[in-house]
């Protein structure tokens, strides 16, 4: 595992020096005196540019042209206002429980809930795994819902909510709270809590696999050196051991975002087609998709654009960081 | 010095016991599942949990396998034809591209790089509506061959990614040595780069190929008729047409879809890790 964080903070350090680079606008000569060689070259990325080019480059800028066409084919802002003023994506009463809050406060929803509470609880674990017998076991354990397909994950997530198969709504009825003793995921009340809390389940194993890999990067020597100074433990976390895992907390932190930006299979999974009772579990990529099948394409690429702005400022917050430290 | 002593096995014993308890909570779901899967579903409709009477059988694994529409031998078969290709295929290209970006200089090269990397993050939506159109003007609706393509090129970014960073931290000396021996850009990359970076291939390779497995939307998006669905596609339909949702069938569909990256991740634990680290995480 040590090996592992060295590449790890290679990695990161590559990155982020390709990032500085770009910036500064370093300008190579184009043919060196075999300019045969160099036309050769070319070779090597040709087919990975041909591929990118046609599948990945040319739909996005489509899907970007596409959100600026309305249905007669004349250019238009008309489907980010219909967008943006569908109840389905903004509620006007989106401060009143229970949902539909509408779709851009549901995933603002997941970011607040399930990112704090998967990566903290993440790092937790991976920090007293340390002094555990047995931890490649828990790691394992943990880490299973990281290599559970998404379907499946939201299929398990609706068997767990349900009454009578699930076993939460029968914990909940045996202590007693009855208004909790229902099938979770066709409420209202419940049904985007559920899957928030539930995905937790699912995705701890992410923070945890690469905590626990940080912290073998970490020489044990800082620890007792430390530790002989009398650092009491708290302070130790705070000035030693959180610093140092500072690239994996970026890398985590922005995964983790852009996973629950994008979140689709399990909503899809759990609460079907239509995001749940009324869409009370609806997100963005749903509220796309659902777009798409109903052949509301301006609409669909309006929300594929946002969604895509979202998940880039992401990206780029976490380069910004890498820059900042090396 | 004994009170230290006594606190500290004190402390040992309750991390321990927190520790233990949630593996086994985390478990719990899957025990739920796979208990669920290997009983009648008479007896579980009720919770999994009551076991007063308890008739193990595979009827629910046999079910899902073979019954005549929504089965999963075909969508076993489905997502392997598709899951080899687009992942030996990307490999492949990427390599090629990751090893021209870690040793060719050319203009805006760090540009180019950058882009690519940044495509990473862009969610499947993005490319959804033009995709679709495109498979349908070249009568791949419906294909596999179309999600073979759409997953060559989408693995792409993060494979060359993680290849680059691969080939930057190889040592270069062989290469200068064979170069200076006359030996052109793709033999040194065939016969010299390509064997030293099989422990690459197998991590990358490994999370291509959990990634397309496990892949729903391409799929939703690209495959209409039963008998071309992948397996993910066919699990929310195993139990379709019940009046009930049969748990014990889809219990054993999810066992069954899930078994073959569990297995993998099991067997290539190590490489599963480091491809996992080595930055190149997929969202």
């Amino acid at each position: 595992m040590g090996e592992t964080g060295a590449v790890t903070r290679r990695g990161l350090r590559s990155l982020a020096l390709l990032w500085r680079r770009a910036r500064g606008l370093r300008v190579v000569t184009p043919f060196g005196p075999r300019t045969r060689r160099a036309a050769l070259r070319l070779v090597f990325f040709a087919p990975a540019l041909l591929l990118l080019v046609f599948l990945v480059v040319y739909p996005i800028v489509q899907t970007v042209f596409l959100s600026f066409v309305g249905p007669g084919g004349q250019p238009t802002l008309g489907n980010y206002r219909t967008v943006l003023s569908d109840p389905d994506t903004l509620n006007p009463n989106w401060f009143s429980w229970p949902p539909p809050l509408g779709t851009l406060i549901h995933n603002g929803l997941w970011v607040a809930i399930h990112l704090p509470i998967s990566v903290l609880f993440g790092l937790w674990l991976a920090l007293i795994l340390r002094d555990v017998k047995g931890a490649s076991i828990v790691k394992s354990a943990i880490f299973l819902g990281m290599v559970t397909p998404m379907i499946v994950g939201g299929i398990i997530l609706q068997f767990l909510y349900e009454s009578g198969p699930g076993i939460v709504p029968a914990f909940f009825g045996a202590v007693g709270i009855k208004s909790l003793d229902i099938s979770w995921l066709l409420y209202r009340q419940t049904s985007l809590l559920g899957l928030i809390f539930g995905s937790i389940w699912l995705w701890t194993g992410f923070s945890l696999i690469v905590y626990s890999a940080g912290l073998t990067t970490i020489p044990q020597d800082y620890f007792e050196a430390a530790k002989i100074d009398g650092t009491p433990p708290l302070r130790m976390f705070f000035r030693i051991t959180l610093p140092l895992l500072r690239p994996m907390t970026l890398v985590i932190v922005t995964m983790t975002l852009l996973w629950e930006l994008k979140i689709f299979d399990i909503v899809y999974a759990a609460e079907g087609k239509t995001g749940g009772t009324a869409g009370s579990a609806n997100v963005l990529s749903l509220q796309m998709y659902l777009y798409f099948v109903t052949g509301k394409y301006g609409p669909a690429a309006v929300v594929a654009t946002l969604l895509t702005v979202m998940t880039l400022f992401a990206t780029a917050w976490l380069f910004r960081r890498m820059v900042r430290k090396t | 010095m004994k009170r230290p002593l006594r606190r500290i096995r004190l402390r040992t014993v309750v991390v321990h016991l927190i520790a233990w308890s949630v593996a086994l909570a985390w478990i719990i779901p899957f025990l739920g599942v796979f208990n669920t899967a290997v009983r009648p579903v008479s007896e579980t409709t009720f919770g999994w949990w009551r076991v007063d009477s308890f008739h193990p059988t595979l009827n629910n694994f046999v079910t899902a396998f073979t019954q005549p529409i929504y089965s999963l031998s075909s969508g076993y078969r489905n997502s392997l034809i598709v899951a080899i290709p687009a992942t030996l295929a990307p490999l492949f290209v990427a390599a090629l591209a990751g090893y021209g970006f870690s040793r060719f200089r050319f203009p805006m090269r760090d540009y180019l790089f950058l882009t690519i990397v940044l495509l990473m993050s862009v969610p499947a939506q993005m490319v959804a509506i033009p995709i679709f159109r495109i498979m349908d003007t070249l009568q791949l609706y419906d294909n596999l061959l179309s999600l073979i393509l759409l997953h060559t090129a989408w693995g792409l970014p993060w494979i060359i990614l993680f290849m680059r960073n691969f080939f930057q931290a190889l040592p270069l000396e062989v290469e200068e040595a064979a170069r200076v021996d006359g030996a052109s850009d793709f033999r040194i990359f065939f016969r010299i780069v390509l064997p030293m970076a099989i422990p690459a291939f197998a991590s990358a390779g490994i999370l291509q190929f959990m990634w397309v497995w496990n892949d729903f939307f391409f799929a939703l998006l690209l495959i209409f008729s039963p008998e071309n669905m992948p397996a993910t596609l066919l699990v929310p339909n195993l139990a379709r047409g019940a009046q009930y949702t049969d748990w014990g069938l889809l219990s054993a569909g999810s066992i069954l879809v899930m078994l073959v990256p569990l297995t993998l991740y099991v067997v290539l634990q190590k490489y599963y890790i480091r491809g996992m680290i080595g930055w190149t995480i997929k969202g």
